[in-house]
């Protein structure tokens, strides 16, 4: 097996000289006296999919929590296109380029595919109407929901005027991964997005990711499967005890290496 | 690496369903939550008339309008209350607060109209700012703290205006203006009826046309969802028990037209009659479902059913009766309803 630093220099897709665009180091984190995580460091590079595994409690949901605004970590940096950030709450982390789709989904059940997608950003009409009368440009988001729905190859959902309710699980997760990707979005992070769902639209929900990676916007997904984490990550991000034990990928280690890595029988 | 795991995605089988026809109504009716108080609202209009012809005549159909003046405005606060999943138990009592006031400054203090009809409004938006802080800063249930808010509403008025009614000719013009009818088609419509439809045009317009208007929904729907997303829960919720503040002002401007007088023991009903109002109107008091035009109907449902029964003769109990078996067979129907959600 590699070590940690020549898998992380020689399988990044950028190549040795890139800047990664999402830089954590040292990432400390407490609760209390447990430890979350206990110096973490992290590197997303562009056009990359990056894979976070690790047994429960290892620190996995913390990480990206710290990453996205939703904790703040006690000790450690983070950098986002090489620039130090300090997000106090999601919504800093969402305006700064980073979205994230929640384990539970951060949909409203009610309103239709395209009000989900334009949920807290809606577009107002031109002129008076939209300044004076603050009414929002309905026509306009539902033919960009349709746009950005078509580019991410979601084609089971074209009528972006059914509520959300009414999709199936699959569709739902779709909706909540296509509403983080489609605003020019820097990164997007999915907290377990496959895990309440069928083989079918898991399978979706995956290609949905690669199409995100495939047009240049680095995706980190937090996975337990690991025949997924394998077909669909550049790089995979273990976590153990709070702490990367390793960064390894699919070509340098087998699943079996991968799961002793992470449950401690084996040094990384 | 890129090839699909998913067999190529026919778009025509999420056409096929195998729904039965209950499950369409079932489907329709959610889609739509104005369509069952709609269709109960013709049935019974039809049913009344057969039942007795004067239902028909100009004067009566004049008179259901203007019974529902008061209750109709109400109700569209509550609706918006209702939407974000909350109650306002209080509506009713801090709506004579506001009607006391204005009286009260009018004519013992002698402040002009416009003035007075201000302080209504202020006293309106004091009473919704205290339920909706209550609500966001306590993090109080909508339903507890707007029962207490109700007594305190109510003692409030009473104290104030001890115990004693302010009748309209003590008032300005003005106050009773709501009052004033003037005819459409043969039928006298009062101009507070005018004000009511205006409140629901506003309102509706507002709710699907705005991003306030899908924030309201969306905090109804799931508080953490909408927090998710970046919608300020708390500034929505405190916006909408102040707009319910603003409304039930408007309500209370109607009131003193439509009883030429202000009277402090006139509201105690108006509170749960807003609500039954909203819930027969097809409105879901698990929030994020519902129409302000479907509590219009609902709020016209009941004023036909009470105006119905009591032509056909029948004791006004049994229009209590039938309002209760109403709002039970509404809120059964949106239980039923909710279930087309996975
Ligand atoms: N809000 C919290 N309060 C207390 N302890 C927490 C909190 N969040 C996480 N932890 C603890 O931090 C450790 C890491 O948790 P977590 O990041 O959720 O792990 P994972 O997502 O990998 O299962 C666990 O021991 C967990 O109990
Ligand atoms: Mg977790």
């Amino acid at each position: 097996m590699t070590t940690i630093d020549a898998t992380t220099q020689t399988d990044r897709p950028g190549g040795p000289a890139t800047t990664p665009i999402l830089e954590a180091h040292g990432l400390v984190k407490t609760f209390g006296r447990v430890v979350g995580l206990d110096g973490v460091d992290l590197e997303l590079y562009r056009g990359e999919v990056l894979a976070i595994i690790g047994d429960n409690g290892a620190g996995k949901s913390t990480l990206i929590k710290c990453l996205t605004g939703a904790e703040i970590p006690d000790r450690g940096g983070i950098l986002l296109d090489g620039k130090p950030v300090h997000f106090k709450r999601p919504q800093d982390a969402r305006t700064a380029g980073i979205e994230t789709v929640y384990q539970t989904l951060a949909v409203a059940p009610s309103l239709d595919v395209a009000s989900n997608l334009f949920l807290g950003r809606e577009v107002r009409r031109k002129g008076v109407l939209g300044s004076v009368f603050r009414m929002t440009d309905r026509a306009g988001m539902r033919e960009r929901a349709r746009r950005e729905l078509r580019e991410l190859g979601i084609s089971t959902l074209q009528d972006v005027t059914v509520p959300v309710e009414n999709l199936s699980g699959g569709q739902r997760q779709a909706v909540a991964v296509a509403r983080a990707a489609a605003f020019g979005s820097k990164v997007v992070v999915l907290d377990e997005p496959t895990a309440a769902l069928g083989v079918r639209e898991s399978g979706q929900v995956l290609e949905l990711v690669r199409t995100l990676r495939d047009k240049g916007v680095p995706v980190i997904i937090i996975s337990h499967n690991m025949p997924q984490v394998f077909e669909v990550a550049d790089r995979i991000h273990i976590q153990r005890l709070g702490k990367r034990v390793a960064t390894i990928t699919p070509k340098s280690h087998t699943m079996t290496e991968a799961v002793a890595i992470m449950t401690g029988a084996a040094e990384a | 690496m890129s090839t699909s795991m998913l067999p190529a995605h026919d778009p025509a089988l999420e056409f096929l369903d195998h729904r039965t026809p209950i499950d369409r109504a079932r489907g329709l009716l959610h889609r739509y939550p104005a369509l069952s108080p709609a269709i109960v609202l013709v049935v019974s209009v039809i049913v009344f008339g057969f039942l007795n012809d004067r239902f028909w005549a100009p004067g009566n159909l004049s008179l259901i309008t203007q019974q529902v003046a008061v209750v109709g405005t109400l109700a569209v606060a509550q609706t918006l209350v209702i939407l974000t999943a909350g109650i306002d138990l209080s509506v009713g009592s801090a709506m004579v607060l506001a009607s006391m006031v204005i009286a009260q400054v009018t004519s013992a203090a002698g402040v002009p109209a416009v003035p007075a009809l201000m302080i209504g409004l202020v006293v309106g938006l004091a009473t919704g700012g205290l339920n909706g802080l209550l609500v966001t800063r306590l993090k109080l249930p909508p339903f507890i703290a707007t029962l207490g808010t109700l007594n305190i509403f109510l003692a409030i008025t009473l104290l104030y205006s001890r115990g004693a009614t302010v009748r309209g000719a003590e008032m300005p013009s003005l106050m009773t203006w709501t009052g004033t009818t003037f005819p459409v088609f043969g039928v006298r419509i009062s101009t507070g009826v005018l004000l009511m439809l205006g409140a629901y045009l506003l309102v509706a317009l507002v709710l699907s046309r705005t991003a306030w208007g899908t924030h309201v929904y969306a905090v109804g729907d799931d508080k953490d969802a909408a927090r998710l997303s970046g919608i300020s829960v708390n500034r929505v919720l405190l916006s909408v028990y102040l707009s319910a503040g603003a409304i039930l002002a408007l309500a209370a401007w109607i009131q003193i037209g439509r009883s030429n007088a202000a009277s402090p023991n006139v509201g105690v009903d108006l509170n749960l009659d807003s609500i039954t109002a909203v819930v027969i109107g097809g409105t879901s008091l698990f929030g994020g479902r519902g129409t302000v035009w479907g509590t219009l109907l609902g709020a016209l449902i009941v004023g036909v059913f009470r105006n119905g029964l009591s032509l056909a003769g029948l004791d006004v109990l049994y229009q209590t009766l039938a309002v209760g078996v109403l709002v039970i067979i509404a809120v059964s129907l949106d239980q039923w309803i909710r279930k087309v959600r996975k």
